[in-house]
């Protein structure tokens, strides 16, 4: 069975990664071990919570260092949701935060329709309906997928990252998560 | 702008999905993690579970229901009822919901919040608002306060709240229609998304509903027939509302 780790940052719901891997028949290793984000075949940043907290946190444990040796060094790491937006280099969430640098690109808050943007989305050229519930969003050059005008997928190098919930939508999102785990 | 969303809503007591009217008169109804997957199976957009014993012992047993519908549920779900702290809240989120639901507990104590939105995300953070006769009630409905339906609405969505769960008492239950003046009066005072709630009793009703919040929460007319929830879906595509493409089953 493969494993898994999702880097734990103390903002709670990494259960449903979790629950959706073992419908994958993968095994999701919880922990901000930087060693275990250094040796996984595969790393998934989750997102739920503020970025300052979810930072520091990342920062504390030496986890933020181990992502990024991880991805100069081609290891495979995926973003959701929150976890997409701590890659890039700044967001103006919490009075501006400093975030990994893994992609070039800011985070900014959203501006037009209700915030948060909450439910389901066409993701483009996909086709696909997914799950959204957030109140900021990437702004990157690396941008490869959108919904509505928002960033939807970011990749670059070892690093792809959604902006949807793959863990929340459904049979749509299984395959999404089936695919990356492929690649590994 | 995200596709309206239809949102079966699971009253539970004692660890059974129960269903009354005008929240008396408690019917059981069902598993709650069956019926979950079912619904989820079958295209319902979200889900809401609300505990509406919410005794100290019942919390407990709601944990669980929460845990095991986590498990096996890909899509989001609400969970409201008996969350009266950040750490009630932090149990429910921890155990695999995606969002919490306070009501009296945010009257009480409206810097809840802001407390639960700092910690998770705003989207986290759904207050639902039981509205009969131009004020909030709490117990249920049972009980009318002081504070008024629109400027509590406004309120809660300054503190943080990521959308509002708005229930006319009066409708709930009826299946005659929802709150339409109500819904968008509240909608048109926030800007965060308002999810209608009480007195779904057909597909008309819940498109109607739609034009005015960005989701419809169900209940009767999905629990006494779950087989029909993608025929319900098919009706209210067919009044012009666009609901979320499903795939197909390759079953």
């Amino acid at each position: 069975m493969r494993e898994v780790v999702v880097v734990d940052y103390g903002a709670g719901n990494t259960h449903s990664v979790v629950a959706a891997l073992g419908r994958l028949d993968a095994r999701g290793r919880v922990t901000s071990d930087p060693l275990a984000i250094a040796g996984a075949d595969f790393v998934i940043l989750p997102g739920v919570g503020s970025a300052r907290s979810a930072m520091a946190r990342l920062n504390n444990t030496g986890a933020a260092a181990s992502l990024v040796e991880r991805i100069r060094s081609e290891g495979s790491v995926l973003g959701i949701c929150l976890g997409l937006q701590l890659a890039l280099e700044s967001s103006e969430e919490d009075g501006g935060v400093t975030g990994l640098g893994l992609i070039e690109g800011t985070v900014t808050r959203l501006r037009e329709g209700r915030v948060p943007r909450l439910g389901w989305e066409v993701v483009e050229p996909w086709g696909e309906a997914f799950y959204f519930a957030h109140s900021y969003a990437a702004r990157t050059p690396y941008a490869t997928a959108s919904a509505d005008g928002v960033t939807a997928v970011v990749e670059h190098g070892a690093f792809l990252g959604v902006q949807f919930h793959p863990e929340k939508s459904g049979p749509a999102g299984l395959d999404f998560l089936a695919s990356c785990l492929s690649r590994v | 702008m995200p596709l309206p969303r239809l949102i079966p809503c699971l009253d539970v007591a004692r660890g059974r999905v129960v269903k009354g009217v005008s929240f008396v008169g408690l019917r059981d109804v069902g598993d709650p993690v069956e019926l979950a997957t079912f619904y989820g199976a079958l295209g319902a957009d979200e889900l809401v579970f609300l505990d509406i014993a919410a005794t100290p012992d019942d919390a407990q047993t709601m944990l669980e229901v929460v845990t095991r519908v986590a498990d096996v549920l890909d899509i989001p779900f609400t969970v409201g009822g008996g969350v009266r702290s950040l750490d009630d809240a932090s149990r429910i989120i921890e155990a695999g919901a995606d969002r919490v639901s306070i009501n009296s507990a945010a009257l009480a104590d409206p810097d809840l919040i802001t407390r639960i939105a700092d910690r998770f995300g705003a989207q986290a953070v759904v207050v639902a608002i039981d509205a009969g006769e131009g004020v909030v009630h709490t117990h249920g409905g049972a009980v009318a306060t002081q504070v008024a339906t629109i400027p509590w609405a406004v309120e809660v969505a300054s503190r943080g709240a990521g959308e509002i769960l708005l229930t006319s008492i009066r409708h709930d239950g009826h299946r005659e229609g929802f709150d339409l003046e109500l819904t968008q009066a509240v909608h048109d005072a926030v800007t965060i998304p308002v999810i209608a709630s009480g007195g779904a009793g057909n597909a008309r009703h819940v498109a109607e509903a739609l034009a005015v919040a960005d989701a419809a929460l169900v209940a009767s007319i999905v629990h006494e027939n779950p087989q029909g929830l993608p025929g319900l879906r098919a009706e209210i595509q067919g009044l012009g509302v666009a609901l979320r493409p499903l795939r197909r089953h390759h079953d």
